[in-house]
């Protein structure tokens, strides 16, 4: 049986992440449908089709599911279902919401945020924080699956034309009605798929003093981040948050800066290739994931920082 | 309105996990456990809502084996009224958990139930949307801001790219981020007083719920380690190193 991917869009394009969902979903079986609802998502599930590894697109469209939310989409998915052996989606926010919803209708234990598929029914994923990893068989005769994005490459996104088929739309749930959504504007790119990521902590002091941290993002093309102690701090918004209830990024380069290194924290950057750490605490346990360190204080270092890359003649971004 | 709070007994946040030697899961003996993070801010604010006027009755519930109920007592001692603890041995997985939830709901009828977005253990990130989906009840997760407004919540989500506000019609479940509020630290006056305060027991056997595991945990294992990293003197030295030998910048 084939496998079912469920889109993430905006309604006008894919979100980054359904590129690397949908290489998981490939991983596990050949014959991947993605399904994509929406509101006027023509655009978008036309680029889904364009993916070489989707076979059929199944296009769902309604004015309930402009706002994506799961109360509208799970129904749809669930009423597909009975034609495939698995659903897979991002274990983001929109998956982690969605998910769960769809496989208590199908009466299945999901297996959430794996990391690799090691075969059809067996899935390796991080519990504890990322502090143990778990091989977890589904005895299920349909598996829900959620997939970590950063440990799945994204796959091609041009050179396919799968057919477009539409699908009936399900029935309104009239309990949950959106209001609004403020998403954070930036030129930056995105935290969770950044080649660079600079980020800052409690040592920061301020939301103000964040700055010497978007200098240096700047000139980097790096995508900020920050520690949830930052967050609550209120010094950034919730959406720059890396960790176990934040967001799990591996990019090439971590530069952690006034950031002390709870294991909430590591969960979501340890991973990364290479990780710099800038603490004046020499003992901070940031240290010990490090590959280089630099014991300072950020408000002496961050300036002289800027000045050597001012320096350098070349960057890459 | 009444207030139902889940609450899950896990390994404290603070703890080092030592993974066995056997592979068979991590060490849990003579280890320091507490109450799942984020139910401590569902419980805050199930009391904080009763303390408003919005609420008459908060009611926590606890799903485990016999020394699961310090959490029940826990919320107790921080304004719960009183406590429920479903008795069940081993590994529950989040679909047998909120079956077991939807029978509580059906006996206790409650208006809202809150819970932590997500539990530091298994980290599945599950049971508050199961639970909504199988009594097809509104559900609102990740909530980092709750505003009762008679028969419904404006609710502010927290989402990957920024914040989401819905309004959902009660009853409903709503799933609770750190962010949500400060929880309270019990008094030594309303520990005692939580002694006195009752908790029903009910085993899980007699709520005609198949709770048998659908997941086989093959092996556990400890994540591959980062080899050691080296101190530098300065940030020039930190730039030349990042320049000519991991060559990220």
């Amino acid at each position: 049986m084939a496998v079912l991917l469920i889109a993430e869009h905006n309604n006008k394009e894919l979100r980054p992440f359904t590129l690397n969902a949908a290489t998981a979903a490939s991983q596990i079986d050949a014959d991947v449908h993605a399904v994509i609802i929406g509101q006027n998502s023509a655009d978008a599930a036309k680029q889904l089709s364009e993916l070489p590894v989707v076979k059929k697109v199944l296009s769902v469209e309604a004015a309930h599911y402009e706002n994506f939310t799961a109360e509208n989409f799970a129904p749809v998915v669930v009423k597909l279902a009975e034609n495939y052996s698995h659903i897979i989606c991002s274990a983001n926010t929109f998956g982690k919401n969605l998910m769960p919803r769809i496989a208590a209708h199908l009466d299945t234990s999901q297996v959430s945020d794996i990391i690799k598929v090691i075969s059809q029914d067996t899935f390796l994923r991080p519990i504890y924080a990322g502090n143990a990893f778990a091989t977890i068989k589904s005895n299920d005769a349909k598996k829900c699956v959620t997939i970590r994005p950063t440990s799945f490459d994204p796959c091609e996104s041009t050179g396919g034309s799968a057919p477009i088929e539409k699908v009936d739309a399900s029935e309104e749930f009239s309990n949950t009605k959106f209001i609004k959504r403020e998403e954070i504007k930036s030129d930056r790119p995105e935290l969770g798929t950044a080649r660079i990521v600079v980020s800052g902590g409690r040592g920061m002091q301020s939301g103000d003093n964040f700055k010497l941290i978007t200098e240096i993002a700047d000139k980097l093309g790096a995508a900020i981040g920050a520690s949830r102690a930052a967050v609550d701090a209120g010094y950034i918004s919730n959406d720059h948050q890396v960790g176990q209830t934040g967001k799990v990024v591996v990019p090439d380069l971590y530069i952690a800066v006034g950031i002390s290194g709870a294991i909430q924290h590591l969960a979501g950057m340890k991973e990364s290739k290479v990780i710099v750490a800038i603490n004046k605490d020499g003992e901070a346990p940031i240290f010990s994931v490090a590959d280089y360190g630099l014991e300072a204080d950020l408000f002496e270092a961050l300036p002289q920082f800027m000045e050597e890359l001012n320096k350098l003649n070349t960057i890459q971004k | 309105m009444k207030i139902l709070v889940a609450v899950k007994r896990v390994i404290d946040y603070n703890v080092q996990i030592r993974v066995k030697e056997d592979g068979t899961g991590v060490v849990t003996d003579n280890v320091k456990m507490s109450t799942n993070p984020p139910d401590d801010n569902a419980i805050e604010e199930a009391v904080k809502i009763k303390e408003a006027g919005k609420a008459t009755e908060v009611v926590a519930v606890t799903v485990g084996e016999e020394k699961a109920q310090e959490t029940v007592r826990k919320a107790l001692a921080v304004g719960a009224d009183r406590g429920i603890h479903v008795k069940v041995d081993g590994i529950l997985e989040p679909l047998a958990v909120s079956k077991i939830l939807q029978k509580i709901v059906d006996k206790e009828k409650p208006d809202l139930v809150f819970m932590g977005k997500q539990a530091i253990d298994d980290d599945c990130n599950q049971t508050g949307q199961m639970l909504s989906a199988l009594l097809n009840w509104p559900q609102a997760t990740f909530a980092s801001k709750i505003d009762v407004k008679d028969n419904k919540l404006e609710v502010t989500r927290e989402i990957d790219e920024g914040l989401e506000t819905i309004e959902i019609n009660v009853p409903a479940i709503v799933t609770c981020d750190l962010r949500l509020n400060e929880p309270r630290y019990a008094s030594l006056p309303n520990i005692m007083k939580a002694k006195k305060k009752p908790i029903e027991e009910i085993a899980a056997s007699d709520l005609g719920v198949d709770v048998s595991p659908r997941l086989e945990q093959l092996k556990v294992e400890e994540p591959p380690k980062r080899k050691a990293g080296i101190k530098v003197a300065n940030v020039a030295e930190l730039v030349q190193k990042l320049k000519n030998e991991a060559k990220v910048i």
